[in-house]
């Protein structure tokens, strides 16, 4: 079971996430060919090593956000890339 | 009664305090702080198992985890529990076990025979014999044969509990090196969890003789219990067994110390750093009859005789390949086994080993083997080969044999930890993991000081190799290896798959290590280069129970009820599960009847319906509507405030995944409603497109399903009826017209959300109010609304009125690859302006042509004949025969007094009015396709 940080929250179990998978190309317009389309519904770069996925905390903040895993060894990237500062709670 | 091979003294056992238990019917007795393994052999109980596939008599092997012949079924009192390891369990008053195996009885068994003609049942035998004329023939007499033990049944007696901890450092195992890493760490401040799977900590320290060894071990070891009893910091845990090691220190516990009291636990740790001090496993020899009862383990019986002050026999031959196990043997000399003779296949042994064994006078034979225990149902004696090559007999009761300690690397391999295979070692020790874990002592590969351990390599007797076992659990032979690799199974995976050595309960503690030898001989290779299979978790065996914890019964998942729920229950609903919902499915006793009167009373009166759990999601912001407009495929910008608008929902494949109407509150305002079965579903997936793909559209997202509970009032009276409610508003269809909204305060004071739409085909309103509210605002209609004949309806009656005027149910008469276009709103796409979610999908060529199947209505031509949802529709003659669609909705129709239904048929546009043939319920029924509305087909009603 993974331990992920959420950038809001913290550390938590597994559990209490949903994957999102690998970060794809921004979504394409109409234009686009049908092998283009149907690259961007299906294929995946299934990556050995280092890849940037999307998380969200579904059973928590609801949040989604960015970080990279190793597939290999599921080390995660301590920073999280998805470029949203960790807001400031005042108690 | 007696225990005759229990010593009159040494051993941590209490004989002060005897216990009486049972084998197999028989009564015995014990003392406390015994195993069960060890209470039997001082009863000098030989024989406890039939081997899974031979049905050979098994004696207990080992003295810890790795035992694999003494699997029993026990019951402490809370019920029969099979597999259980009689090395692991405690003693206690009144304990019963019994054989799983052994027809009539473990120590004569008919199924001996498969003994006998063993030739015919090699590894993968089952592949080969029973493909004629198949398989099914004979799996019910195999089923019946195979398996170990039963499943118990009837009520669980034991509880079951769930706990989470987390630590900085997790100790796995207080033997000597666990015991001092734990102390160092708590000194040094650090949270500490230490897991050990015996009663009593210490390891191998509790294997010390009784002499000047015993006092400083013992000494040692309270001293150390001693001072970790005094930090806070320090949990020590008995009795658990560290199953399993997953991903980011998370491991789980099978805590069994309460079972006494009938709890078990099961703990799952969140570990900063683990340390893993979980020490190694003997391995056996390969020899002939190796599995006889009386081959045991040389440090097991040492265990016994140690620690228990049990003899496992009057008198053993020491069959050996290293030095480790010369103390094993020494040891057991002097607690009164007689070793009559030391068998070492090193050629050489030190000068100390040779005088310790002629001080006692144990005859040694250097560079020889064991050639084949002899002895039919327990050993009597064993053939040696000597280096001279001579072979002669000893007679023996038992035989003591080590092949040399493995390193019990389990959880590191779980970790993901990577093993190295140690030249000088003979076996595979940790390398390296990426996880925080960290291995010491014996696990390491650290059994004794270095040049103080000396191992000769793993070989098979000069002998039938056909008489040699290497996994005793399985009964795998090493002949089964010599076919596996003769039918090119050489990788190790697959010569683990094709013969089955080292899978399921064991995990080859005692097997893998040898069948590597084994395969590495036969293909010319370092066992380095042919490496392990990969352990799985659970180390050991886990209760069903433990997994499960207590979410059993009722607390498998949560119920959900509707906020009028004890008001429903008044009326007399029968409910029925919708997810997680308990929803009214109709009212009364006869469920026909009562669906027939409801969708009656509908039609010709007014009905009162519970819609709480349809999915209401508010949509609000200056880019509200963009964003609307990007996800459903109905035009969004035209719709005025105060109207109300159906909606689909396709995904990016173009399929419909949702509908429902959504209204425009105000500009920048909007409230969705969605199926109730997908509410969840669809709150979080919209959040994911605004999250992540539009997070520049400015706009937040509020689901308010729980908020307000629903009360659809339909029928032609409907406006009488809800009229009744002071406060809601003039409900002229010129001022409220179908498919507009409306929101306020009634009288009461109550807010209200009104909204006038239709799934019923009659005039029909949606009234929102508070869900605190929802009983007496139901109570209040109902009493009202009796003066115009206003009934409760339920799910099934519902589903009847939308069936009859052809609505679409999505998930019901749409599946995965359903599009816009296979039910009749092609029209809505063609006028959308933009892009939304799924057009770019819908534009391909596939997502259009005609042969696609389509949404049709179909009635049964005998009016009387019932259809079923999913029956398929068949076209062709034989043996050409193929399903060109299936039905997707069918009920009886008391409006039109008929069988009806929907079905999805290929190109069903196109054929309207013609026959079609459903194969229903193993019969084929004549039907014909119709459009799908067979009701106020210009639905006058619902704009009344």
């Amino acid at each position: 079971m993974l331990r992920i940080t959420c950038p809001y929250c913290g550390i938590r179990d597994e559990d209490e996430f949903r994957f999102g998978g690998e970060v794809r190309e921004p979504r394409p317009g109409l234009e686009v060919g049908d092998t283009a389309w149907a690259d961007y519904l299906f294929n995946r770069n299934n990556i050995k090593g280092l890849q940037r996925e999307r998380w969200c905390h579904a059973d928590g903040c609801g949040q989604w956000f960015e970080l990279n895993r190793n597939t290999l060894t599921h080390e995660f990237d301590p920073v999280h890339s998805n470029g949203i500062p960790r807001p400031e709670f005042k108690g | 009664m007696r225990q005759l091979f229990r010593n009159t003294s040494g051993g941590r056992i209490n004989r002060e305090r005897p216990l009486t238990f049972s084998f197999n019917g028989r009564t015995l007795q014990g003392f406390d702080g015994d195993t069960l393994a060890s209470a039997l052999l001082a009863n000098g109980v030989r024989t406890v198992n039939r081997s899974f596939k031979y049905h050979r008599p098994r004696g207990i092997l080992a003295a810890g985890v790795e035992e694999c012949n003494a699997l029993l079924t026990v019951d402490s009192g809370n019920g029969r529990v099979p597999l259980v390891r009689a090395t692991m369990i405690r003693l206690c008053e009144g304990l019963s076990a019994a054989s799983p195996s052994g027809f009539p009885h473990v120590r004569f068994d008919c199924g001996r025979v498969f003994d006998a003609t063993r030739r015919l049942w090699p590894a993968g035998f089952y592949n080969k014999m029973f493909k004629w004329p198949n398989w099914h023939v004979f799996e019910g007499a195999v089923r019946r044969m195979a398996g170990l033990g039963r499943v118990p049944e009837g009520q669980d007696a034991m509880r079951y509990r769930h706990m989470n901890a987390h630590c900085d450092v997790l100790v796995v195992g207080a033997g000597y090196s666990g015991l001092k890493r734990a102390l160092e760490e708590a000194r040094s401040g650090q949270d500490v969890i230490v897991a050990e799977q015996d009663f009593e900590p210490g390891g191998s320290l509790l294997l010390e003789k009784q002499d000047s060894g015993k006092a400083a071990a013992d000494g040692w070891l309270h001293a150390v219990l001693d001072e970790l009893r005094t930090y806070p910091n320090v949990r020590l845990l008995l009795e658990a067994t560290v199953s399993g090691y997953y991903d980011h220190n998370v491991l789980t516990v099978h805590d069994r110390s309460a079972m006494s009291n009938g709890i078990e636990t099961f703990c799952k740790i969140r570990a900063g750093r683990v340390v893993l001090a979980t020490g190694a496993i003997e391995q056996p020899l390969l020899f002939g009859n190796n599995d006889l009862p009386g081959v045991m383990l040389a440090g097991a019986m040492r265990h016994y005789a140690v620690r228990f002050g049990v003899r496992c026999a009057d008198n053993t031959v020491g069959v050996v390949n290293n030095d480790l196990a010369w103390g094993s043997l020494l040891d057991l000399h002097d607690s009164g086994v007689d070793v009559v003779a030391i068998v070492d296949s090193r050629g050489e042994i030190s000068n100390r080993q040779a005088a310790a064994a002629d001080q006692r006078g144990i005859p040694v034979h250097t560079g020889s083997v064991a050639v084949r225990a002899r002895g039919s149902g327990a050993v009597t004696g064993l053939e040696i080969l000597d280096s001279r090559g001579k072979r002669f007999g000893i007679q023996c009761r038992s035989v003591a044999m080590s092949g040399g300690m493995n390193p019990t690397v389990h959880l590191y391999s779980q970790a993901g930890g990577k093993l190295r295979y140690d030249e000088a070692l003979a076996c595979f020790v940790p390398a390296h993991c990426t996880q925080a874990v960290e291995v010491i002592g014996a696990a390491a590969g650290a059994f004794a000081a270095p040049d103080d351990y000396r191992i000769a390599p793993r070989t098979s007797a000069p002998f039938r190799s056909n008489t040699q076992w290497v996994d005793f659990l399985h009964d795998v032979l090493v002949s089964d290896i010599e076919l596996a690799v003769r039918e090119n199974y050489v990788s190790v995976e697959h010569m683990k798959r094709y013969t089955t050595a080292g899978m399921a309960v064991d995990q080859g503690k005692t097997s893998n290590l040898n069948a590597l030898s084994v395969l590495a001989r036969l293909t010319g290779q370092d066992p380095g280069n042919v490496g392990t299979t990969t352990f799985r978790p659970n180390f050991m065996p886990v209760t069903m129970g433990a997994i499960a914890g207590n979410r059993q019964g009722g607390f498998y998942r949560p119920t959900r009820h509707l906020p009028a729920h004890q008001w429903h229950v008044s009326q007399g609903a029968a409910f029925d599960s919708f997810g997680l919902w308990k929803r009214p499915a109709y009212y009364g006793v006869d469920m026909q009847q009562s669906i027939r009167a409801e969708v009656t009373a509908v039609r010709h009166k007014a009905g009162l319906f519970d819609g709480s759990p349809l999915g209401k999601i508010e949509v609000s912001g200056p880019d509200a509507a963009e964003f609307l407009s990007r996800v459903y495929v109905n035009t969004v910008a035209t719709l005025k405030p105060g109207k109300v608008r159906y909606g689909l929902m396709l995904n990016e494949n173009g399929a419909i995944i949702d509908d429902g109407v959504f209204v425009r509150l105000a500009d920048d305002h909007f409230l969705l409603n969605t199926t109730s079965a997908s509410a969840e579903r669809i709150a979080a997936w919209l959040e994911q497109w605004h999250q992540c793909e539009w997070p520049e559209l400015e706009l937040i997202m509020t689901p308010v399903a729980e908020q307000w509970a629903v009360a659809t009032i339909a029928g032609p009276k409907a406006r009488d009826v809800l009229s009744t409610l002071a406060g809601v508003g003039d409900l002229g269809t010129d001022i409220l017209p179908h498919m507009s909204f409306r929101q306020g305060r009634l009288a009461s004071g109550l807010p209200f959300r009104l909204q006038r739409v239709s799934f019923t085909g009659e005039l029909s309103y949606e009234l929102s109010i508070p869900a605190g509210q929802a009983a007496s605002c139901f109570a209040q209609l109902l009493a009202e609304g009796k003066h115009w004949g206003l009934q409760p309806f339920g799910i099934e009656a519902l589903d009847v009125l939308r069936t009859e005027k052809g609505f679409l149910h999505v998930g019901g008469d749409t599946d995965g690859t359903t599009n816009p276009y296979d039910v009749g709103f092609g029209r809505i796409v063609d006028n959308k302006q933009g892009d939304f979610i799924g057009l770019r999908s819908l534009l391909r060529e596939n997502h259009q042509k005609a042969s696609r199947r389509q949404l049709v209505g179909i009635e049964t031509l005998d009016p009387e004949a019932p259809l079923e949802q999913g029956a398929h529709v068949i076209c062709g003659t034989n043996g050409q025969r193929r399903s060109e669609g299936f039905v997707t909705s069918a009920c009886y129709s008391p409006t039109v007094e008929r069988h009806i239904g929907m079905a999805l048929i290929e190109n069903g546009f196109a054929r309207q009015g013609e026959e079609v043939r459903i194969y229903n319920m193993g019969h084929i029924v004549r039907a014909r396709i119709k459009p799908p509305c067979v009701y106020d087909p210009k639905g006058e009603k619902m704009h009344a």
